[in-house]
């Protein structure tokens, strides 16, 4: 049994504290008083996982046994999520692919044949052959590639179907492989540190248009004071119900401790007043060590991480009903309780977000990665109060990766340059990005994420940033923080000196200690 | 005497100059690379007139063009060495007051000066150019009655508006209009070069454009564009802030940063962008019809986003090579222009046209007045060359000298 999550009230005692900032972590100390989450420790993980995936296949929640639901003939399509989660990526063998391989194994026995893999990409990049070869594993990358084997083409008219509309409204255009299957294998990796879990597999799995109900423009919740993500579940939620009454989808949910960084970072794992001598030494030895490198390298260094992660769990069957023993395992790994909301939330940003895996973190990325993903990383209620304050730690460099995020450019340096308002940019260049020819191109042929897909992350986080009042960014480059509608400061103490005008000068400050992922469930 | 700044050959101030132009980056740089210029401040006998139909023009402004900064920063190509005669008063952009009567126009007439020394004015018999309408194409810049010169401000026998006095012939005078303060006049030769360049585009009605360069060929090409063609979007590439407020103004579509550039009017014109293994990016795809008017690296820019047999004018003196390898690739067509074409009489004599007159008619109408914003005495050559080769970072558009100062 592992200790559970934890809220420290910062007193006297209370050592620096570890934070995250890009490509590298400080220690810093906070304000007498400030509550800090910390997750529980990592859970056992499944000691024999080719028996538990077994098992899961055999005895699945609200559905007949996968063996059961295959027969010869069947046109069965095996959906996995990208590299998008988990970050960091998993050290090899990928959890998918012992899944999809006992998946095979249990349609040969069943005679059947008709097989395709599909990597829910939605309108990120698509995976290079030997990401995919990472996640699928050399046996199947060598009998389906190409084929067989492939990702997801959100621009594809050819391979994209109609499916009907929700009651909001909403075309449904997904993978026509998917719609026109017997059995749809959704294979997830859930890490869910976000309100409500991972998104169904309908999301990776839409065309273009169709996305853009998901992650569209901020709407009426804002308004009607709804939660940040609120929407994007809810429409993510019609959408997944309407693939699922046209087509069978068999899902098979796994989830992962929180081993995210490799032993030599362990002390990334403890809480700082339980460091030892030894993970003292081995943070001043990163530390410095990651100061004095190359910034090249360090990149390099950092992005070629591996997670050690084990498997917490594996649950499968029909994806309403395995939805709340995901949850509970998620909740085990990453739920903290926190008592009520704060004035001031504090996120430190590691190196790499779900888009930036083996690429670049760039600006509108990490404003992504503070007020998506970690703003997120709630249950019941945000961390911070309504017109609260965000503290973000990233040193938001003015660095694009060019193959991945060529959209990314352009949307920094034209769109962003006139106005952040999420209203005004989808109205004047969102139709632009999502028909321009030569985005449409790079995603399509090359590794460049769509068009749109910086629209819909600064939608997300826009979200949040209408929600508080303001977002200060510490040892952040100015013009790329100001460029955002951020705000600057050098220090902790100058932020919160800058935050007193939106909530006075006694705030009550929380630090979300992540990674490793914390979720606090506010009450 | 008149006083006057002189350009001289000096192999030591040359080398000097080209030195710390290419070597000292940013304003020191300039204000260096101007005290080293090879220019001396020089009292002079008053110009003889070197034959009938010339007259004597006391300046009262005159601008130090880019062609006169890259002379003397020593960046100017040795190719022009032959049509100029030293030493040399330069200043071609003049206005100033008639001391002589000149045909029906009388003493003290304000008058702008079309630089181009052509057959006619050399008193010798026109050449097949001239014969044709295209003075400034002049095949005889080096004969006749004055020493070589390709226009006033480059030969040693009529002087310059760098001084008090200079000789041009009648045929090279424009009286100004009384409505038209000094400084606009003193834009109407530039205006006239920016005119010729658009009428030599010969840009079709819908056409995209960009113009790389937004200093004064560049803004006042855009104003040209603006007046004389029916283009679709017009892009303007400039450095600075100023420059991008006043293009704005003057009715640009978008301004853009020069290192955005290509990914913006890649976007603009539905383009791909590529990345060449060395040099900057390139578009497949592109704006019709490109202006360079830097002078130095705009060509190379200019080249790179012109879509394929689109067209690019040269408007700015070239002191910098590129790579011509998209006029080959992309059969783009590579258009000089240079100076502005003559003035013409038409129908009963009373009416001139041409680049240069209607320069003048558009000078009196548009807001140009403030980019004459810097004004130096002769005996300030050093700070007004200085300035003027920092213009764009100062915020300066035209540096111009008064030679009625001390």
């Amino acid at each position: 049994m592992s200790r559970p999550g934890f809220v420290l009230e910062v007193d006297e005692r209370t050592p620096p504290l570890l934070v995250h900032e890009g490509e590298g972590f400080r220690l810093e100390r906070f304000p007498l008083g400030t509550q800090v989450i910390y997750p529980p420790d990592a859970v056992p993980g499944v000691p024999d996982l080719d028996a538990a995936v077994d098992a899961a296949l055999a005895g699945p929640e609200g559905s007949a046994p996968l063996a059961e639901l295959l027969t010869p003939g069947t046109k069965l399509t095996i959906v996995f999520n990208d590299l998008s989660v988990p970050t960091p990526p998993m050290a090899a063998p990928d959890i998918r692919s012992r899944i999809i391989e006992a998946v095979l194994e249990v349609a040969a026995a069943t005679s059947v044949d008709d097989v395709e893999l599909i990597a829910a990409t939605g309108l990120r990049r698509r995976l290079t052959p030997a990401e995919l070869r990472s996640l699928v594993g050399d046996r199947i990358y060598a009998s389906f590639h190409p084929d067989h084997l492939r990702c997801h083409d959100a621009e594809d008219r050819a391979t994209l179907t109609l499916i009907g509309s929700t009651d909001e409204g909403e075309d449904v255009e997904v993978n026509t492989r998917v719609a026109d299957s017997d059995l749809v294998v959704f294979v997830n990796v859930n890490v869910g540190a976000v309100t409500g879990g991972a998104l169904s597999c309908v999301a990776g799995l839409l065309s273009a248009a169709s996305s853009g109900h998901l992650y569209g423009v901020p709407g009426g919740e804002i308004v009607a004071g709804a939660l940040p993500d609120a929407g994007l579940r809810a429409a993510d939620e019609r959408m997944a119900a309407l693939l699922e009454a046209k087509v069978k989808v068999f899902r098979i949910d796994s989830t992962l401790d929180n081993s995210m960084f490799p032993s030599r970072l362990s002390f990334v794992y403890k809480r700082e007043w339980e460091w030892s001598l030894k993970d003292q030494g081995a943070f001043l030895t990163a530390q410095r060590a990651n100061s004095l490198t190359p910034a090249k390298l360090r990149h390099r260094l950092w992005h070629n991480l591996r997670a050690p992660y084990r498997v917490t769990g594996i649950t499968s069957g029909e994806p309403g009903a395995i939805r709340t023993r995901t949850l509970a395992q998620v909740d085990a790994q990453q739920r903290t309780e926190v008592s009520g909301q704060s004035d001031i939330a504090v996120f430190g940003l590691p190196y790499s977000g779900p888009y930036s895996v083996n690429s670049i973190t760039n600006p509108v990325l990490v404003a992504g990665l503070g007020l998506g993903e970690f703003f997120n990383a709630y249950r019941g209620r945000p961390l911070v109060r309504r017109g609260g304050v965000v503290i973000l730690y990233h040193p938001v460099p003015l660095s694009f990766h060019p193959v991945h995020h060529p959209s990314y450019i352009d949307f920094y340096d034209e769109v962003l340059a006139g106005t952040t308002d999420p209203s005004t940019l989808s109205q004047k260049f969102e139709k632009q990005f999502a028909q321009d020819e030569w985005y449409r191109h790079l995603y399509r042929n090359s590794y460049a994420f769509h068009g749109v897909h910086p629209f819909h992350v600064w939608y997300r986080a826009c979200r949040a940033r209408d929600y508080v009042g303001d977002v200060i960014c510490v040892g952040a480059d100015r013009q790329a923080a100001a460029r955002l509608g951020f705000r600057t400061a050098s220090t902790l103490a100058d932020a919160l000196e800058m935050a007193t005008g939106s909530v006075g000068r006694s705030p009550r400050i929380a630090y979300l200690h992540n990674p490793p992922r914390t979720l606090a469930d506010v009450r | 005497m008149i006083p006057a700044v002189e350009y001289h050959r000096s192999a030591l101030r040359f080398l000097a100059a080209r030195g710390a132009s290419g070597r000292v980056s940013g304003v020191l740089g300039d204000a260096v690379a101007g005290s080293l210029a090879p220019l001396r401040l020089v009292n002079l006998p008053d110009p003889k007139r070197p034959a009938e139909g010339w007259v004597r023009v006391r300046p009262k402004l005159s601008g130090i063009c880019g062609s006169d900064l890259a002379l003397l920063s020593a960046k100017a190509s040795p190719y022009l060495s032959p049509v100029v005669s030293t030493p040399f008063i330069p200043g071609h952009e003049v206005v100033g007051e008639l001391l002589d009567g000149a045909g029906d126009v009388p003493a003290g007439t304000r008058v702008v000066l079309d630089p181009v020394l052509a057959c006619a004015t050399r008193d010798i018999e026109p050449c097949a150019q001239c014969a044709a309408g295209e003075e400034s194409r002049c095949d005889h810049v080096t004969a006749g009655v004055v020493s070589a010169g390709l226009q006033t401000g480059f030969c040693a026998d009529t002087g310059g508006g760098w001084s008090g006095m200079l000789v041009a012939h009648e045929r090279q005078l424009h009286a100004v209009p009384d409505g038209l303060s000094d400084k606009a006049a003193l834009l109407v030769e530039p205006l006239a070069c920016a005119v010729h360049s658009v009428r030599r585009a010969a840009i079709p009605d819908g056409a995209s454009v960009v113009i790389v360069g937004a200093g004064t060929i560049g803004l006042l090409t855009l104003l040209a564009v603006r007046e004389y063609a029916a283009p679709g979007a017009v892009y303007v590439v400039a450095k600075h802030k100023h420059q991008h407020d006043r293009a704005v103004a003057l009715g640009a579509t978008e301004v853009v940063d020069p290192r955005q550039a290509p990914r913006v009017l890649r976007r603009a014109t539905g383009a791909s962008l590529h990345d060449p293994e060395r040099g900057p990016d390139y578009l497949l795809g592109g704006v019709d019809v490109a202006f360079e008017c830097t002078g130095s690296s705009g060509l190379d820019a200019a080249l790179r986003l012109v879509r394929a047999g689109g067209r690019v004018v040269l408007s700015g003196m070239p002191s910098r090579g590129a790579d011509l390898t998209p006029v080959w690739f992309r059969e783009l067509e590579l258009i000089g222009s240079y100076a502005s074409a003559g003035s013409r009489q038409e129908g009963d004599g009373n009416r001139t046209t041409g680049d240069f007159a209607d320069a003048l008619v558009l000078a009196g109408t548009a807001p140009i007045e403030r980019y004459v914003d810097a004004v130096y005495p002769l005996s300030q050559w050093r700070e007004a060359i200085g300035h003027a080769l920092a213009a764009g970072r100062l915020g300066s558009v035209k540096v111009a000298f008064d030679p009625t100062k001390d």
